[in-house]
């Protein structure tokens, strides 16, 4: 990727506010990258180590600690219940509360394609901004670099994030036993659905919205309430089908989950066979699955459904010892099959 | 969600299944021509369902599985050309030719694009007209009056830079050459519930009455296949070998006058080479004398045949209805839905990825 124009500030005759597009004057680390800097990221971002405008942030953390990182890059940049911004803090917000963290800061990684109109960064800018104080972590540091037109899609994002570890025990795929209760923070399908929608324009009415949301707020409650969370995975690519069957893998056990108890909201529902997609396979945002022991499980479902972004939990199947990896899935009429992950990209069926 | 929930529900289901176990005294075997419903077959359990005695048997009726390997790299060649966009359906994108598929060839710099509805293609070529637009015309009787429209609009517009690839098939032929066969075993059939939505119920009528078998034209849910099984078993046991129609809130008689029209205006009956099937007469649709310019192999270069499938691969006889997908020695093992050697493992309609999503674990087959 071209790192900027690496000219300076004489190649830009023009001052900032004569342009309402990102120029590659606008990656050239001058006079120029500060004028946009000022006028958009720090001023929406407004965190006052941001302010320092220091070549990194100081934060004071103790305890053991989570480190994530994530690449946005979806298109469209908006779409029904988000945009790429609140995308990439949610994701990786999200990310930090499936290790049973509570999100701290990120940094903010910004590769803008020349062209970009300064209103879609802004705008973007404050959706990040205002995901992240619902989401309550701040924006601490960050970078942005200008590319040619025809060498990014608009706007990528990176974030990073660190949280503080909140669980007593450590929380993943290895800690999942047999009996363990399987429980769905919510209905499934709906960012996927409504990217994709978005994207080529399908005119679905209502639109369906996005999930695209926070999670930490129900983790770190049920962390809180003491309850012994085996193993937590948020739901995005790849859909619930893929998260359960790495959990599957990587623990070595079998998974057994009813398809009638899986909530699917009747549009999403009605858009994957239009699609000929299965909405185990699509992607979500705001949703996750948690194993807790079963005698933990009531207590675990009553605390989720405590919460609007998981208010819809629902206990969906339970953890056998065997056979290693395999995910089965007892379907409408009552019958086994075996879920799968997607062998490459998701293509809608010819008829 | 109405029209779909009733159709799914568990009771009624399992009330079908009884009354086929009863109403079946022996042994029958029933082909399902459509992989949509292959798919939800298998998805949904319903051969599961079904008394020991009632065989399914998995027909040609997936778009993507019976594309000939040369159509593919015909495809491939023409994405791979300079200020060429080629247009197609998802599914199309991972069928392997003789040398990769067409996202391999996306990946090597060829503009392929996925298109929800062939129309899509002729805007682009409206909105680019110093680049070829080819879309990839393929599947059965329900989406050629959609491909047909993307020519007639083309022509009308006056699209110089737009032309489509077609590899274009028909469903009774192929259950003709199914039941010719010398060693066919086939008893009655489900006939594809949307090919008959365009097409109607007559054709299939000469059919039932020269080979003895009756057909029943079936929809896709679990409650439609079932029905679909039971309307058949209940014509074996008592002898007729009529075209009976389960699907009648979606297929009329005679079908759909406007679609059938446009494909008429637009299509000529030719003969086809079927995957797995070999050539077969009458069987295809290619572009009509008025619309040769917009042929893609008129502009590029006719497609070639030549045979290369991997030796090791059974698809043809899975197309065929002489084997199934477990009987393969590759299946699971060397063929997989991300490294399939033959089209029934490439697409969801396709016989073997069916079985490899839905069952691998019931057939003992280690996971990859």
């Amino acid at each position: 990727m071209t790192e900027g124009n690496g000219s300076g500030d004489l190649s830009c005759p023009l001052p900032v506010d004569a342009t309402d597009t990102v120029q590659l004057a606008h990656g050239g680390g001058g006079r120029k990258m500060t004028q946009l800097l000022e006028s958009i990221v720090l001023a929406t971002f407004d965190d006052p180590e941001l302010n320092r405008r220091h070549d990194g942030a100081v934060v004071d953390l103790d305890g053991p600690l989570a480190f994530t990182t994530d690449s946005y890059v979806v298109r469209p940049l908006f779409f029904p219940g988000g945009d790429i911004g609140s995308l990439a803090v949610n994701g990786t917000v999200n990310d930090l509360a499936m290790c049973g963290a509570l999100p701290i800061c990120l940094s903010v990684g910004l590769i803008l394609e020349e062209g970009l109109p300064l209103e879609t960064l802004r705008r973007v800018a404050v959706s990040m901004r205002d995901a992240a104080a619902k989401a309550g972590v701040r924006l601490v540091t960050g970078d942005t670099k200008v590319v040619d037109r025809g060498k990014a899609d608009g706007l990528f994002v990176n974030t990073s994030g660190i949280g503080r570890i909140v669980a007593a025990a450590r929380i993943g795929p290895e800690a999942v036993r047999a009996g363990d209760a399987i429980i769905l923070s919510g209905d499934i399908g709906r960012h996927g659905t409504a990217v994709m929608a978005a994207r080529e324009a399908f005119g679905f009415e209502p639109a369906i919205e996005s999930d695209c949301a926070p999670v930490h707020g129900p983790v770190s409650a049920m962390i809180e309430a003491g309850i012994e969370i085996r193993c937590l995975r948020d739901l995005t690519r790849g859909g619930l089908a893929s998260a359960l069957v790495e959990i599957a893998e990587t623990a070595k056990r079998g998974l057994a989950i009813d398809e009638t108890l899986v909530p699917v909201d009747a549009p999403v529902s009605a858009a994957c066979d239009l699609l000929g997609l299965d909405p185990l396979h699509v992607a979500n945002e705001g949703r996750f699955v948690a194993f807790v022991p079963p005698q933990d499980a009531s207590r675990a479902l009553a605390l989720m459904r405590s919460f609007g972004v998981s208010r819809d939990a629902a206990v969906i199947g339970q953890v056998l010892d065997g056979p290693p990896g395999e995910v089965r899935c007892r379907g409408q009429l009552g019958i086994d099959r075996i879920v799968d992950m997607l062998s490459g990209e998701q293509l809608p069926r010819i008829c | 969600m109405r029209f779909r929930d009733e159709y799914r529900d568990a009771d009624t289901a399992r009330k079908l299944a009884d009354t086929i176990a009863r109403t079946a005294t022996r042994p029958w075997t029933i082909m399902e021509v459509c992989g949509g419903q292959t798919h939800a077959i298998l998805r949904f359990g319903i051969d599961q369902m079904l008394p020991d005695g009632i065989e399914l048997i998995h027909g040609p009726g997936c778009p993507v599985c019976v594309t000939p390997v040369d159509f593919v790299d015909k495809a491939i060649e023409i994405a791979e050309l300079p200020a060429v966009t080629l247009c197609s359906f998802g599914d199309m994108l991972r069928v392997p030719g003789s040398r990769g598929d067409l996202l391999r060839a996306k990946s090597r710099g060829a503009d392929v694009r996925v298109v929800y509805s062939p129309l899509d293609a002729v805007d682009l070529a409206a909105a680019y007209p110093d680049r070829e637009i080819v879309f990839f015309a393929v599947g059965f009787e329900t989406t050629a009056p959609a491909n047909a429209m993307a020519a007639y609009r083309a022509r009308r517009a006056g699209l110089a830079n737009f032309s489509m690839l077609t590899s274009h098939v028909l469903v009774p032929p192929a259950m003709r050459a199914v039941l010719e066969a010398p060693d066919g075993r086939i008893d009655g059939f489900l006939a594809a519930g949307h090919v008959c939505t365009v097409m109607g119920t007559r054709e299939y009528e000469p059919i039932a009455h020269a080979f003895g078998v009756p057909i029943v034209v079936t929809g896709f849910e679990p409650v439609d296949i079932l029905e679909g099984i039971y309307l058949c078993v209940r014509q074996l046991e008592s002898g007729r070998n009529v075209v009976e129609n389960q699907y009648a809130r979606a297929v009329r008689t005679d079908g759909n006058g406007t679609a059938r029209a446009i494909m008429g205006e637009v299509f000529r009956v030719v003969t086809r080479n079927w995957r797995g099937l070999g050539d077969i007469a009458d069987s295809g649709l290619a572009l009509a004398g008025a619309y040769a310019a917009f042929d893609a192999e008129n502009r590029f270069g006719a497609v070639v045949s030549k045979d290369a499938i991997d030796a090791a691969c059974i698809s043809g006889a899975i197309l065929r209805g002489e084997s199934r997908p477990t009987e393969c020695p590759a299946f699971g093992t060397r063929c997989t839905p991300d490294q399939p050697l033959g089209v029934t493992m490439v697409s969801s309609e396709g016989a073997c990825a069916a079985y490899h999503r839905y069952r691998r674990a019931d057939l003992g087959t280690p996971r990859q």
